[in-house]
């Protein structure tokens, strides 16, 4: 056992959290404010950023293999269907064509399988599609969160209504609450449907060795993925491998292993032949998943002095034919003196929503947010002060200050008030998402194997993915950072599922989660190099350690690699799974805190908003690479400006086909909108595990609608409730529709 | 449809290649399905993303839109013709150091159109890069890094570092 004093918090002020803790032996010293770091924290380029820059990078869909074949699943264009009869016979006879399944399923939502082939190429699936003869007797459709709460509209599936989760009115405290502030407003926000839009698509490769299967499949979650096509294939998950060294985006739509991965690794298994399935664009945008809309009812109030009194939000979502999931979360950030939400899931004839960056938090932070200028605005307060008034977060507290500076908060006019055709506004709206590490499950547990050989060449695998944001990277800095190595002298092996067990990424938790085992492993691996030194030289080994590539504190003056070298056997081979204390410290807030400001201009001749600037202040604990991190807070931005201003999915209202299922009706933000971004990645010494890494990749994407929504409403002195804010919808709120 | 494949000689990264290929492919499959350059991308298939950016004689094209077949007589350029992990092209070099590429699917495509961008103009400003991108989606940067990866390769070319 070690006792160790931690020193929780941030630098630029707040009240530290001291706690004394004891660490069992073998337990990294956990980082804390006084911890002198080397490597973390410093700015490291992408270990693997070679191999993307030079095409190297293999992706699934860059996977060929002798013989392959390709798989194709002819779609519903119906959102609602029933499906008489499919004839395969046209299409078997194609030659070339060796693999063939009809679903005589009832269609629930246009792009839903009716029939599957596979074929030796693409020319010939794409012939043989069309010569599948499918017979529907097309039934009415709802495709919309109004239709469907209507109880006469067409059901979806067999389930009683089309509304679920729970129905519950606000309790008296709210009401009482309303009744005792000066100002009450009621109003109603929309969020639309946002498609992931990744853009390498879903999909897989899947090669069979005997009763082996491996799968390079395109996973944000490499082992629920090998799980699931365990399960569907009943197979033994001992003999899949999963394979995902690189992939081209998920933003959580690529959880698991789907319908059509597991239809191309039963292609390949019948037929003896590799066999890939990528999803084309269309039903990229269709199947693969969605950000729920929203309908969010509120009603709030306030006292004339700014105190926030009550807080009530009804909200719908639909997330497609899936009964869940389709919720608003509008966790308040702020202190009301009561609150409540009630949030249900709306189903309508459409592809199924899915985990989207955040899932839940950027449409509730939207209205949410909203509904504060509203409060601020009623009683003639600027809404920083507001916020500040209202929001007891240590960490927020501090950001607020950072981020008005960063943008020049001072320059914001009374909204309305900007002179001209062109008008400048600024808002901003706050964040918030769990510190969320976790050391995997019990019975499941996230570990890491560390290899030294001889030469002093460093291996560390695991078998978890990197969905882009640098996982690899970073595994290799915490690595490093034990090891008193740099970034690029350790090899990660990524990807694989034969390596030890490691997070899926989702809930932003792969480097909250797998930093702590990731330091105790390499902490292992220094320990038993250090003790051979030990053992040589005559030292005693705890007086030693290794940096800068060197060993300190011992009589002789050693490098790494002479260290290296005194191993008996020649290798520290480590193979650790994750131990639960590692993850049980005392933590300085349970939460990651941000805000974001905006500045935008807006033509009111023609309704055009441009987002000038965005200043996003994140804090994700302890900041491993803040160049990799700033990054990551860049592309939440520019999700969250092309969700504020542009994407919205558009279904056909009688047949529920998508109409813009591609990426030029389907607009998403390019390099002509991007604003000028400021990201700062603010370091918390959060504790709760002994890296005190926090969460990232979702966080950056709750703000930014919010705030640029809160912008557009100060540029031009009114109000709009829905996303995407389109310029058709600034003309109407300026009235000149 | 025919079936029967047409042989002509295609001339990639400077070399040229005897290749194979059913006559109404496109560049994107007849280089990574043909050739097994997958170093270009595949997006969407349908000219919309940028993914698949090559450039043909110089000037950029979207490779999922032109034929295999129109491209006899042609100088194409790819991502394998740029730069090696050895010996990078400068907008390799300062893509790698900046984090321009995150998921890095879209990272051949785009640095082929700075390629472009770069031989028309070598000192280009940021509006000009806005501009010329605009064919070219991201969604993980938020094109920032991109930019200023593009911008510091024009100085060093410009330096000849
Ligand atoms: S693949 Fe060519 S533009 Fe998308
Ligand atoms: S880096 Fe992922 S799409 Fe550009």
């Amino acid at each position: 056992m070690s006792e160790y004093e931690l020193n929780l918090g941030f630098r630029e002020g707040g009240k530290p959290l001291r706690e004394t803790v004891n660490l069992s032996d073998g337990t990294p010293p956990p980082w804390d404010l006084d911890t002198k770091l080397a490597v973390v924290g410093k700015d490291h380029p992408r270990l693997d950023a070679i191999d993307k820059v030079t095409g190297r990078a293999a992706y699934s869909y860059d996977r060929r293999f002798p013989n392959m074949i390709f798989a194709k699943m002819l779609r519903s264009p119906y959102g609602h269907a029933r499906v008489k009869s499919v004839n395969l016979d046209r299409a078997k006879a194609v030659p070339g064509v060796l693999f063939a399944e009809a679903y005589q399923r009832p269609v629930n939502y246009a792009g839903q399988e009716v029939a599957g082939l596979a074929a030796t190429s693409e020319e010939v699936l794409d012939d043989a599609l069309q010569l599948i003869e499918v017979e529907y007797e097309v039934l009415p459709c709802s495709t919309t969160v109004d239709q469907s709460l209507n109880a006469n509209s067409p059901r979806v599936g067999r389930a009683p209504s089309n509304v679920t989760g729970p129905d519950r009115a606000a309790p008296d405290r709210v009401a009482r609450a309303h009744a005792d502030a000066d100002v009450v407003i009621e109003k109603e926000y929309r969020t639309q449907v946002q498609t992931h839009s990744c853009l390498e698509t879903h999909g897989s490769v899947s090669v069979w060795d005997g009763d082996e299967l491996t799968v390079y499949a395109s996973t944000q979650a490499t082992f629920a993925f090998r799980f699931t096509m365990a399960r569907s294939l009943r197979h033994p998950a001992a003999k899949i491998q999963v394979v995902t060294e690189h992939m081209g985006g998920g933003f959580g739509s690529k959880f698991g292993c789907d319908g059509w991965d597991v239809f191309a690794a039963r292609a390949a298994r019948e037929t003896g032949r590799p066999c890939r399935y990528l999803l084309d664009r269309r039903e990229e945008h269709m199947i693969a998943g969605n950000r729920p809309d929203s309908l969010q009812k509120c009603k709030f109030s306030v006292k004339k002095d700014g105190t926030l009194m009550g807080a009530e939000v009804e909200s719908y979502g639909t997330s497609g034919t899936s009964a869940r999931g389709g919720n608003a979360r509008n966790p308040s950030v702020y202190r009301f003196r009561a609150q409540f939400a009630n949030s249900r899931t709306v189903m309508t004839h459409a592809g199924r929503g899915r985990a989207f960056r955040a899932p839940g938090h950027p449409q509730g932070f939207f209205a949410l947010e909203g509904m504060m200028d509203e409060l601020a605005e009623a009683i003639g307060m600027d809404p920083l002060a507001f916020r500040m008034k209202n929001d007891g977060h240590p960490v927020r507290a501090e950001q607020y200050k950072i981020g008005a500076k960063e943008i020049g908060w001072n320059r914001r006019k009374k909204s309305g008030s900007d002179k001209g055709p062109i008008k400048r506004g600024f808002g901003m709206a706050s964040a918030r998402w769990g510190h969320n590490a976790r050391p995997g499950s019990p019975g499941a547990m996230h570990g890491a194997h560390v290899r030294i050989d001889e030469n002093g060449d460093v291996l560390v695998a695991n078998g978890c993915q990197d969905i882009g944001t640098g996982t690899r990277t970073l595994i290799a800095a915490l690595a490093a950072e034990e090891l008193g190595l740099t970034p690029s002298q350790i090899t990660v092996r990524l990807g694989f599922t034969k390596d030890p067990l490691g997070p899926p990424s989702g809930g932003s938790q792969t480097a909250p989660s797998i930093a702590p085992v990731i330091r105790r492993a390499a902490y292992k691996a220094k320990q038993d190099l250090l003790a051979a030194v030990a053992q040589r030289t005559g030292d005693d080994a705890s007086a030693l350690d290794l940096r800068g590539g060197k060993v300190v504190g011992g009589k002789r003056a050693l490098t790494f690699a002479d260290a290296c070298r005194m191993v008996p056997g020649g290798v520290v081979d480590v193979n650790m799974s994750g131990e639960v204390a590692d993850y049980r410290l005392p933590q300085y807030t349970n939460e990651v805190a941000g805000v974001q400001f905006a500045e935008v201009e807006v033509d009111t001749e023609t309704g055009l908003v441009r987002v000038v600037k965005v200043v996003a202040v994140q804090d994700c604990g302890v900041v491993v690479n803040p160049l990799l991190a700033r990054s990551q807070i860049n592309g939440a931005v520019i999700q969250g400006v092309s969700y504020a201003l542009y994407e919205n999915r558009v279904l056909d209202r009688n047949t529920g086909d998508m109409l813009n299922a591609n990426l030029l009706d389907y607009k998403i933000a390019g390099a002509m909108d991007m604003p000028e971004i400021v990201s700062i990645a603010h370091t918390v010494f959060n504790g709760k595990t002994t890296a005190g890494v926090s969460s990232l990749g979702e966080p950056p994407a709750v703000a930014t609608p919010g705030a640029i929504a809160n912008a557009v409403a100060n540029a031009i002195g009114a109000r709009i409730r829905s996303l995407p804010i389109t310029p058709d919808k600034v003309l109407a709120a300026l009235g000149s529709l | 449809m025919t079936k029967r494949k047409i042989q002509m000689m295609l001339s990639v990264n400077g070399e040229d290649h005897d290749v194979s290929f059913l006559p109404h492919r496109t560049l994107l499959e007849v280089l990574r399905e043909d050739m097994q350059l997958t170093g270009t991308k595949h997006g969407c298939e349908l000219g919309e993303c940028g993914t698949c950016t090559v450039l043909v004689d110089g000037e950029p094209a979207l490779s999922c839109l032109v034929l295999g077949l129109e491209c006899a007589g042609k100088d194409i350029q790819t991502v394998e013709g740029l730069g090696t992990a050895g010996g990078p092209h400068p907008l390799q070099k300062r893509f790698a150091e900046l984090n321009a590429a995150q998921c890095g699917y879209c990272t051949p495509g785009i640095l082929m159109a700075a390629q472009s961008i770069l031989t028309k103009d070598p000192t280009p400003d940021r509006e000009t890069l806005r501009e010329e991108l605009a064919g070219n989606l991201c969604r993980c940067t938020g094109y920032l890094r991109i930019y200023e990866a593009i911008e510091m390769a024009a100085e060093d070319m410009q330096h000849g570092s």
